[in-house]
């Protein structure tokens, strides 16, 4: 079987990021993963027990006190000394902000070409095929890489979990510090993470609002409706620059891309980019008073009318449905 | 100080966008712009410009015959000059020619600063910024939010999938801004009638050296189908007369998404 490189991605205290189990389960579809993450020393113990629960078998720790004097060249450095000594079939990266950072150093340093957001990867006589699905799922397209090893960004929320292992073996190799003058880290805020909520890329039900719901105050129909439907709050970029929702909810072709099965659209006109990031979903739901809105051309149900009348009369509707049927 | 903006002219978002059988993006002249992120990228340099009037500023962009439009656009918006790297031989580039080029007309060009926008709304990659500043030996700031210049020191939020965090390091370097960046300034007359007269220069492969069968180790990335999915139709629209709510409950429930 042949090797896969997963690049690790871990928050400040050494927790995995959410990137990490499914990206290790779409390497294990290829061959055999070996994880490479680059961290404090102290973290080691921890971050090889949180992979192997994780699935993994085979570790390469980079030891590093570089944590916050660069954003990614201990992780470029690490990946480039397991490049050499695993010869790779593929090395899988989660399309995140930081990952897009590593693998376009990467592809420079090591001579590789690169293989962008793909949302499936299958082995095609011993080359790595991706499938990408292109202006918001209007296409789909498939690709390779002739005569070279790809670096892969793997779209989040791609990949199945795997069960955990035993204990994964840790090879430790050495960093240095870069040969350019790095960037430094400062101070660094978390984003908080709705711990009640679905996570939105993996949500069945999605609830999403736009700058028809006129204020931050409003926007909590919105959360309502999600909470009874134990969905996931999303929002259209209209409504994140008003400030009504954090930005990591942004759903669209700049925001995220979400495909659950049911999507409802409050107060959102249906603009081209934010269907892009939605029209996958199985069944659509739209609530907009404007019957023109280009929402309604593609949802499955339609309700021209006011949000502020109909979103407190359905989650009326919804809470009296599900007393009576238990 | 020499700021380099990297303007990506793209379908527009507003329009249909079309891929050939290949995966090459089918460009009509007439549906192409600046992408909302490279006119993100260049404000930054303009804006820069505004506080310090001995600011260079140089819109550079790799593409078409046609992208001699949007190079024009970014004169009139108030670059200085502007660069097009245009060969026939760069027909669907990909990533890995496409840094390697940028990067060959950024040192001839020469900058203190190169901006770019984090992620084109067509290709997507995100990854060029990083690419270009790994060929030119250079830190890259990446998904910047905002930034501050000051003399050679760069300060600027940085905003990542799961953290904001103050950055800083110091010019030259890259940075790629975010669509929290301010929106782009709209020409003016004045801007326009100037920009005719601003220089806007050519470069092909062989003014930049560069022989793009020579070094093909990594390999070449190949698209092998690309299909149009059956684009989605609308259903049921009812208009709300009181009851509205009670259907949609009826229709979820029916649909067993409740
Ligand atoms: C390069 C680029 C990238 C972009 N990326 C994204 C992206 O990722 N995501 C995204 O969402 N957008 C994106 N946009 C922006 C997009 O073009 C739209 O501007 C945006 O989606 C509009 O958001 P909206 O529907 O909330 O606001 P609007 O278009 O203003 O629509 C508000 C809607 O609310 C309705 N309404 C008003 N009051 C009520 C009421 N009381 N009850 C019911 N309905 C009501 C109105 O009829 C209207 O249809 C992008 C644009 C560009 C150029």
């Amino acid at each position: 079987m042949s090797n896969i490189l997963v690049f690790i991605e871990t928050s400040p205290s050494g927790e995995l990021r959410n990137t990490v189990a499914p990206l290790l389960g779409v390497a294990a579809t290829l061959g055999h993963p070996i994880c490479v993450v680059s961290a404090s020393p102290e973290r080691r113990e921890s971050i090889a027990q949180q992979l192997s629960q994780s699935g993994a078998g085979h570790v390469v720790f980079a030891s590093t006190d570089q944590t916050t004097a660069s954003l990614v060249e201990p992780h470029v450095q690490a990946l480039t000394t397991a490049v050499q000594n695993f010869a790779p079939a593929a090395v899988l990266i989660a399309n995140s902000v930081d990952g897009r950072d590593v693998a376009g150093r990467l592809a420079v340093r090591v001579g590789m070409n690169l293989i962008i957001d793909a949302v499936e990867l299958r082995l095609q006589d011993g080359a790595v095929v991706a499938a990408h699905s292109i202006f918001g799922g209007a296409y789909l397209v498939e690709s390779t890489v002739h005569d070279g090893i790809p670096i892969v960004t793997v779209r989040q929320g791609v990949g199945e979990p795997l069960e955990a292992t035993e204990g994964a073996t840790v090879d430790v190799v050495e960093v240095t510090a870069a040969n350019y003058v790095d960037v430094v880290i400062g101070e660094v805020a978390e984003k908080t993470v709705e711990q009640d909520r679905p996570e939105l890329r993996s949500a069945s039900t999605v609830v999403s609002g736009g700058r028809g719901l006129g204020s931050k105050e409003n926007f909590a129909l919105v959360e309502t409706l999600a909470d009874l439907l134990d969905g996931a709050v999303g929002a259209s970029r209209a409504a994140v620059d008003a400030g009504y929702a954090p930005q990591n909810t942004q759903v669209g072709q700049t925001g995220v891309t979400v495909a659950p099965d049911l999507y409802i659209a409050v107060g959102i006109s249906g603009a081209i980019q934010h269907r892009a990031g939605m029209q996958a979903a199985k069944t659509i739901v739209a609530i907009n008073s404007d019957e023109h809105a280009p929402i309604f051309d593609i949802a499955d149900f339609g309700v021209v009318g006011d949000a502020f009348e109909i979103v407190p009369q359905l989650v009326a509707e919804i809470g009296a449905r599900s007393t009576r049927v238990p | 100080m020499k700021i380099v903006a990297l303007i990506k002219q793209v379908p527009d978002t507003y329009g249909e966008r079309k891929l050939s059988a290949t995966g090459v993006i089918v460009r009509g002249a007439k549906e192409s712009v600046i992408d909302e992120i490279s006119e993100r990228a260049l404000e930054i340099a303009l804006s820069h410009k505004d506080k310090d009037k001995s600011t260079q500023v140089v819109a550079l962009s790799m593409g078409p015959e046609s992208v001699t439009e949007a190079l024009r656009k970014a004169l009139s918006l108030g670059a200085d000059s502007a660069v097009h790297v245009c060969d026939d031989q760069l027909v669907g580039a990909d990533l890995v020619t496409t840094a390697r080029v940028l990067a060959a007309a950024l040192k001839k060009e020469g900058f203190d600063l190169i901006v770019t926008g984090n992620q084109s709304s067509d290709g997507q990659g995100g990854t060029l910024p990083a690419m270009l500043a790994e060929h030119l030996s250079l830190p890259a700031a990446t998904a910047l939010d905002s930034l501050e210049i000051n003399g050679t020191t760069l300060r600027a939020q940085r905003s990542t999938d799961y953290a904001s965090a103050t950055v800083h390091t110091t010019l030259p370097a890259v940075v790629s801004v975010t669509e929290r960046a301010p929106e782009a300034r709209f020409p003016n007359f004045r801007g326009i009638m100037s920009a005719k007269r601003k220089p806007l220069s050519a470069l092909s492969l062989d003014d930049l050296d560069i022989d793009l069968g020579s070094d093909r180790s990594g390999g070449r990335s190949v698209v092998l189908t690309s299909t149009q999915r059956p684009a989605r139709t609308a259903g049921i629209k009812i208009t709300d007369e009181g009851q509205a709510a009670a259907q949609l409950a009826e229709f979820l429930s029916a649909g067993r998404l409740i």
